[in-house]
């Protein structure tokens, strides 16, 4: 074993410490004294691509280029910060980010004098408030100052020297002028930087500036600060090309103007010419710091793309707060498309190859794993079951890719070293889906490497991830020490999160397919041989085939028999089955459709199993009692072997459906035809009796809509009847509605708007009126109160709709899109605001609910102090759950 | 005609005064200075009329959709 050296402590003696932030405005001076050098040159490089000194790319200004030391400090690319230079502008301009605050200086201040248009008295008043009680004035400043501004604002006469005061006005974005009884005159930025100039510090401070910070005359810019070439650094392309940066056009745009400005005041040139000048600079300023100002059109490039400047670089979501500063990016983590493999465990994840030779581990080199670890790092980064780096003791990597002989590498191998291998088998990765709205967003999975290029999920995951495979992608994290593995393992596996912590029921079950296997292999009907029983089994790592059933002619099991095998002795439990027909009265395990499941000591004696037994996100189910009476360990087990049995079950079998499922006989249409007609009439004699006036008017409604409400009555009444008929007519061997019954996919509704009638479309949850004056389309009379004016469909889908029905129930549809649409984001930012709100709260071991600094929230937790990740959703205990525990199913019965 | 109160609506849940002996036990019973209660404002109605002054501790009783009763408690604050 190497001897581990004295660790070296290195102890940072703190030499300054920051005890605040101030914020303020740069004085000229300020400006200049930061500055390395005055630029003045509008052209960046020479002929022979050098940097122009006098330019805006100077080596003056810090250097990018990495064969270039910087003029100023001599240090080389990392190194160097790089340097501030300026431009000294020929003429004075305002400062887009400060309009607003100079027009408020300008219109609350004397022209004349500078003077604050307060009487002196007042002002005497707040300036001792604010030097014998400070504190007092900074709790007061915030509602006293705007006050006193808007006061000032309106003062016309000037209390100090009486000079009569005219009204400045803002022409957005730049321009201000002056309101004068002759007209209106334009105040040039110069003038308003004099006026500024006047106002003295003490009259500043009143109006809630600090003059030590800034004075009103720097937000009229005189010079302009040069940032340094680290913060716009220009791009070589391939060709050899260079393209600059935003920022440097920008600056040398301004640079250009300034110096034809400064040309022409030299030359006495004429005042229009030297005012257009000084407008375009204003114009280049402006947009450098925001180009995003209203009434500006946009600097733009010379592609026609509109530039990226100062503002532009720090707002918003891509900007440098909330990308680069509050951004989080992390290494050891892929994404790609997901899709299904249900011969994976819940627990695990498939990996594609190419990204489990990317994603690492590091692993200590212990005497116990040398020998594993030396292969690995022959085999190499290119091989799957490889390495990438080596770590050695001292810290060194040693990158496997540019080792020419990695055995000598892999010989030099001794304890104490690491190497960063690739992922493999049963290594622990965090999973997770966008958007992460609970705990089951992210779970940790254990790595199966798989060749393709997705990610493999087993289906059963599918409900907490709220994923789907029309295109979807997960991310996958590889922790990195043995605590955060241990951690995930313990914590986040995906059978610990089996039941969800919101109301105790688990969330991952059965979806789809697999609640269809079970419902055929439960069905009465369902016999099976020998060889289908053991190849069930088998699947599942069962041996013991039990007795058949039947014996003669042929030996056969019923499908009960292969789920009873699945489930844990002991299991004693009844529930109503999705395909419960609601029997006005319930005779138990006697059901006549067999919906009442029957578990006694673990055998399925009766029902069948379908949604309400296996389904995700079922709460009272039969997976539900297993995974709380018999653990995770068992609940797991059941989804990775019966839930196989199951899907396999279907394959089995064999389930497809056609336009034949929906098929209604003759009488069957007729009496649907009827129905609706019956329908009809009544809605005709609803309206007639309307317009008679002898409609009896229904309590808080006005007699229109007391029609309204009458009339959608009998329609979705009708609706309902005709359903019944169909659901009455359909074969029960009809695939659709075996779907519908078990759960598995579709609904009864669904199946009625097929085979019989779609039924009313409704928008804002009324019958349909829009688009014309009092008619929703203009194949109708003005007013028709009648069931088809108003978008009833009386079509099915098999008919097919007319147009006029298919145009109203594509009204509905869209509504129905527009709704979640919007629905989805409003939800989702409510749900942001309260788990700001409430994420600091916690239940104190007294039962008391409390925020962190510990005021007390609530007494008891939900005032019952229940747990409701504990709870039979939401309730303490289940009384009648519990007698039929404790008594078996028997003593029910 | 009897005068209506706010005490007398059906929303307005039962509010209850400790007194001296009542506060210090609570306080106790939670380990907690009476600040880190939730407040209510002396000048609240409810409060007003049933004579809360600041320092006080107020009983609230109230119909939980989970608890059948629950109890809650407000520190009086000016």
């Amino acid at each position: 074993m190497p001897q581990v050296k004295g660790e070296v402590k290195v102890i940072f003696a703190p030499s300054k410490k920051i005890k605040g932030i101030t914020f303020g405005l740069l004085s000229p001076d300020a400006i200049r004294k930061m500055s390395v050098g005055s630029i003045i040159t509008p052209d960046t490089y020479e002929e022979d691509g050098t940097p122009i000194d006098t330019g805006p790319m100077s080596l003056r200004l810090g250097t990018i280029d990495p064969t270039q030391k910087c003029k100023t400090c001599g240090n080389r690319v990392g190194q160097c910060p790089g340097h501030f230079g300026h431009i000294e502008l020929a003429k004075p301009v305002v400062h887009v980010g400060f309009v607003k605050v100079i027009h408020q200086l300008l219109d609350a201040t004397c022209q004349k004098c500078g003077r604050l248009l307060i009487a002196e008295e007042e002002i005497a008043k707040m300036r001792q408030m604010m030097k014998e009680r400070p504190r007092l004035w900074s709790i007061l400043k915030p509602k006293v100052v705007p006050k006193v501004v808007k006061k000032a604002m309106k003062t016309m006469e000037c209390p100090h020297c009486g000079e009569e005061q005219s009204k400045v006005k803002l022409e957005r974005p730049t321009t201000f002028y002056e309101k004068t009884k002759t007209g209106e005159r334009r105040i040039t930025p110069d003038v308003i930087r004099a006026r500024l100039e006047k106002i003295p510090d003490e009259d500043y401070e009143v109006m809630g500036f600090n003059p030590k910070l800034s004075r009103p005359e720097w937000m009229v810019l005189t010079v302009l600060p040069v940032p340094p070439v680290t913060v716009r650094p220009s791009i070589t392309l391939e060709t050899g090309l260079r393209s600059e940066d935003d920022l440097t056009h920008k600056v040398v745009d301004i640079i250009r103007i300034n110096e034809r400005l400064k040309e022409q005041i030299d030359m006495g040139a004429p005042m229009a010419i030297i005012e257009e000048l000084w407008d375009l600079l204003q114009y280049h300023v402006t947009t450098y710091f925001d180009n995003e100002v209203s009434g500006v059109p946009p600097a733009r490039h010379r592609s026609g793309r509109v530039l990226r400047t100062l503002a532009q670089r720090l707002k918003g979501k891509e900007g440098r707060f909330r990308s680069s500063l509050s951004g989080k990016r992390v290494d050891f983590s892929a994404r790609t498309v997901i899709s299904p493999d249900p011969n994976l465990s819940i627990n695990e994840v498939g990996v594609p190859v190419d990204v489990a030779k990317t994603l690492t581990v590091p692993e200590k080199v212990t005497p116990w794993n040398i020998d594993e670890l030396r292969e690995l790092v022959i085999r190499g980064p290119y091989e799957h079951p490889g390495a990438n780096y080596i770590v050695r003791p001292d810290g060194r990597r040693i990158d496997l890719r540019y080792v020419k002989d990695r055995k000598v590498v892999a010989d030099v191998l001794a304890p104490g070293y690491i190497v960063e291998r690739h992922v493999r088998d049963g290594d622990v990765a965090l999973f997770n889906r966008q958007p992460s709205l609970h705990r089951m967003s992210i779970m940790a999975h254990k790595v199966r490497v798989l060749p393709y290029k997705t990610f493999r999920l087993n289906l059963c995951v599918c409900p907490p991830y709220n994923a789907d495979f029309d295109g979807d992608e997960m991310n996958l994290h590889v922790p990195q020490s043995e605590e955060a593995r241990a951690e995930a393992l313990t914590l986040m596996l995906v059978e610990q999160q089996i039941l969800s912590p919101r109301y105790g029921g688990p969330i991952i079950g059965g979806t789809q397919d697999y609640i269809l296997g079970a419902y055929l292999l439960s069905h009465k009907t369902t016999t099976l041989e020998r060889e289908e029983v053991e190849r069930l089994l088998f699947m599942c790592g069962k041996t013991d085939i039990p007795r058949p059933v039947i014996l003669k002619p042929k030996e056969l099991w019923t499908g009960k028999q292969v789920i009873s095998a699945l489930l844990p002795q002991g299991l004693n439990y009844t529930l109503k089955a999705s395909s419960c027909r609601k029997c006005r009265e319930c005779t138990k395990s006697e059901c006549p459709h067999d919906a009442y499941v029957v578990v006694s000591n673990g055998e399925l004696v009766a029902g069948l199993i379908d949604k309400k037994s296996i389904g995700a996100g079922e709460p009272e189910s039969l997976f539900h009692r297993i995974v709380k009476d018999f653990g995770i360990a068992a609940g797991s087990w059941f989804l990775d072997n019966a839930l196989k049995l199951f899907l396999n079950y279907a394959f089995m079998h064999g389930f497809s459906m056609s336009i034949d499922d929906k098929r209604l006989p003759e009488e069957a249409i007729k009496e649907i035809e009827d129905a609706l007609k019956k329908a009809e009439d009544k809605v005709s004699r609803l309206i007639e009796k309307y317009k008679r006036r002898e409609l009896e008017q229904l309590p808080v409604k006005t007699l229109e809509e007391t029609l309204e409400t009458m009339i959608h009555e009998v329609l979705s009444n009708a609706r309902d009847e005709v359903g019944k008929i169909a659901a009455k007519y359909l074969k029960p061997t009809s695939r659709a509605l075996i779907m519908a019954r078990s759960g598995s996919r579709g609904s009864i509704l669904n199946l009625t708007q097929m085979a019989a009638a779609v039924g009313q479309q409704t928008v804002r949850g009324e019958r349909i009126l829009r688009g014309y004056f009092e008619r929703a389309l203009p194949h109708f009379k003005k007013g028709d109160l009648g069931a088809i004016a108003r978008g009833f469909v009386y079509s099915s889908f098999k008919k097919g709709l007319s147009p006029l029905e298919f145009f109203f129930h594509a009204m509905g549809g869209r509504e129905g899109l527009v709704d979640t649409a919007v629905r989805t984001s409003q939800s989702g930012y409510m749900q942001r605001r309260l788990i700001n709100a409430l994420q600091d709260l916690h239940v104190e071991y007294d039962g008391t609910v409390r925020t962190a600094d510990d005021k007390v929230v609530q007494l008891k937790y939900g005032e019952d102090g229940v747990d409701p990740s504990k709870s039979d959703h939401g309730k303490a205990v289940n009384i009648a759950k519990t007698i039929e525990k404790v008594l078996g199913v028997a003593a029910l019965e | 005609m009897k005068k209506f109160t706010i005490l007398d609506h059906e929303l307005v849940p039962k509010h209850v005064l400790l007194t001296k002996e009542e506060k210090r036990e609570l306080l106790e019973r939670l380990a907690i200075r009476p600040d880190q209660l939730p407040w209510i404002r002396a000048s609240d109605p409810v409060a007003k009329l049933i004579g809360a002054k600041p320092g006080d501790i107020v009983k609230i009783i109230r119909k939980s959709p989970t608890a059948g009763e629950s109890i809650a408690y407000r520190f009086v604050v000016p």
